[in-house]
């Protein structure tokens, strides 16, 4: 058993009142901000099981909006997060969606900036972690213990060897390396955990392999 | 360097001779790789966060609450007009306690510990007693850092959820920290303070988890007064010199046990107990018709 950190314990610090429904939602919102990386313009939210039954009662709708934001879960903003999305030009839509065999507090977030669009599904998994579990329609595990790198790109010969050589070449060690795609030769995802932050010079250079189209960090949180 | 349970916890100590809150701090200074003083200086913010909710919390109105409102300055006023019963020390346990967990209902920020339901318990507690003692800002992080060395030991043998325990399980532990951590601010040895959290644990086994309509507020917000209040009762009975009889291990254990034993219904569900009552379900069925998707 991983040894138990006094901060979890005594912590997180955040806005309340649920660290499940309301701390994990604003992250899991967050989380899509970040992978989107960029402003987003609109969100189409589906709630699930207990998330879709109490919602209201842990304020679970405005938590998700105020990490769409980019707000962190000890944002003293976090209550306005609706009044706020409305001045930053946040679009947003609600519905309450079954998503099938999933954990109880799950969410499906489509979100879009003026450039790109992502639709991923995670849930809060207690005391403020989550689990990303779907990102564009892949079935992924990214709960933030680590910095992610992420690459939407053609599904051909040598990109991943490229895009891993470039962290090698910076020094920075994967941990955990995730490659799916749907058909031969479509789109495919990468998803690499690593033991050290990635510096922008590292997405420049990733950005330049041949073959890849988006890249994304994600740091830990 | 590994903290699993209070029998370690007070091993360590004598074996390296550190007090118990140096334990603790040389033990999280050790897991996340950094220095004791950073460790420090981490629980002065965390302190920080508590005082300001325990200021927040005293004003709040509630208007983002559904069920409570404004009890903190309910409880405030009522006690500055003589209306309460009690000297400082309980007055100002409740009234903390009160604040901060009102405020947690109504989207304040503040320390979940070790949960967010169970967040007005500690600062309840311990900044009350603190008032009392005129402790210094040092003696307060070291009682922080034995509070949070409680929860480690807790957290390691049991369950610290309402959905997996119960509410034994959030504010009885929460209770059991403030608990030892007041009999470390007294000066009480490192044995007095694990019988001070198993007094504190023992007189919340089995209490379940049955918030109303799936909020954190009934009957949330006025246990965490009473969970206070009750780790200040458990302080004063081991720094007496009555012993725990269970040890604290074994105390966990069997709250472990108990929360095992009970129903679903009774584990953040809303479907049993104070949830289940004709009102409860009133309730429930109001704010469900008010927000449904
Ligand atoms: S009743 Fe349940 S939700 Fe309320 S404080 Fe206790 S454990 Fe938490």
């Amino acid at each position: 058993m991983a040894r138990i950190g006094l901060f979890d314990i005594v912590g997180p610090i955040m806005v309340g009142p649920s660290s499940s429904h309301t701390a994990g939602a604003v992250r899991l919102g967050l989380a899509a901000r970040r992978i989107l990386g960029a402003h987003i313009q609109r969100a189409k939210i589906a709630l699930h099981g207990s998330f879709a039954a109490t919602y209201w009662g842990h304020r679970t709708d405005v938590a998700l909006i105020a990490g769409l934001l980019g707000m962190g879960m000890d944002d003293e903003r976090i209550p306005q997060a609706l009044d706020l999305a409305k001045k930053a030009g946040l679009d947003y839509s609600f519905e309450s969606r079954d998503l099938g065999d999933v954990h109880p507090n799950s969410v499906w977030m489509q979100v879009e900036g003026s450039q790109d669009q992502i639709a991923l599904a995670g849930a809060s998994v207690g005391g403020g972690r989550i689990q990303i579990f779907e990102l564009n329609g892949f079935e992924v595990e990214v709960d933030g213990t680590y910095t992610v790198l992420m690459t939407r790109h053609r599904d051909e010969p040598g990109v991943i060897a490229e895009v891993t050589k470039v962290l090698a070449v910076h020094g920075i060690n994967i941990a955990f390396l995730d490659v799916s795609r749907k058909t031969r030769g479509s789109e495919a995802l990468l998803l690499a955990e690593t033991d050290d932050p990635i510096p922008e010079i590292v997405v420049q250079h990733v950005q330049r392999v041949p073959g890849v189209m988006v890249v994304r960090t994600l740091p830990s949180f | 360097m590994e903290i699993t349970s209070a029998t370690q916890l007070l091993q360590l100590c004598s074996e390296r001779d550190f007090d118990l809150a140096q334990a603790v701090a040389e033990y999280e200074a050790f897991r996340a790789n950094t220095t004791c003083d950073a460790v420090r200086e981490s629980m002065r913010d965390t302190l920080g966060v508590m005082r300001a909710s325990v200021e927040s919390g005293r004003e709040d109105q509630g208007e983002r609450a559904h069920l409570i409102k404004g009890y903190g300055r309910i409880y405030s006023s009522a006690k500055d007009q003589g209306h309460t019963l009690g000297g400082s020390l309980f007055q100002h346990a409740i009234l903390y306690a009160l604040s901060v967990a009102q405020y947690n209902a109504g989207l304040g920020r503040i320390v979940a510990c070790p949960t967010a339901g169970a967040c007005g318990v500690v600062p309840g507690a311990l900044l009350a007693v603190a008032d009392e003692l005129q402790s210094s800002e040092e003696e307060l992080i070291d009682a922080l850092l034995v509070m949070g060395g409680v929860g480690i030991v807790s957290a390691a043998q049991g369950p610290i959820s309402g959905a997996e325990g119960g509410c034994q399980s959030e504010c009885g532990v929460a209770s059991a920290m403030a608990a030892g951590a007041i009999v470390h601010l007294m000066g009480g040895s490192p044995q007095q303070v694990f019988d001070a959290a198993s007094l504190a644990l023992q007189s919340h086994l089995g209490l379940v988890c049955d918030p109303l309509a799936s909020l954190v507020e009934v009957p949330c917000v006025t246990r965490n007064a009473t969970s206070a209040t009750t780790a200040i009762v458990a302080a004063n009975m081991a720094l007496a010199g009555i012993p725990g009889v269970i040890p604290y291990d074994e105390t966990v254990v069997a709250m472990r046990k108990i929360g095992k034993a009970m129903p679903e219904s009774l584990r953040e569900t809303s479907q049993g107990g104070l949830a289940a009552t004709p009102t409860g379900l009133r309730l429930y069925g109001e704010m469900r018709e008010k927000y449904r998707l």
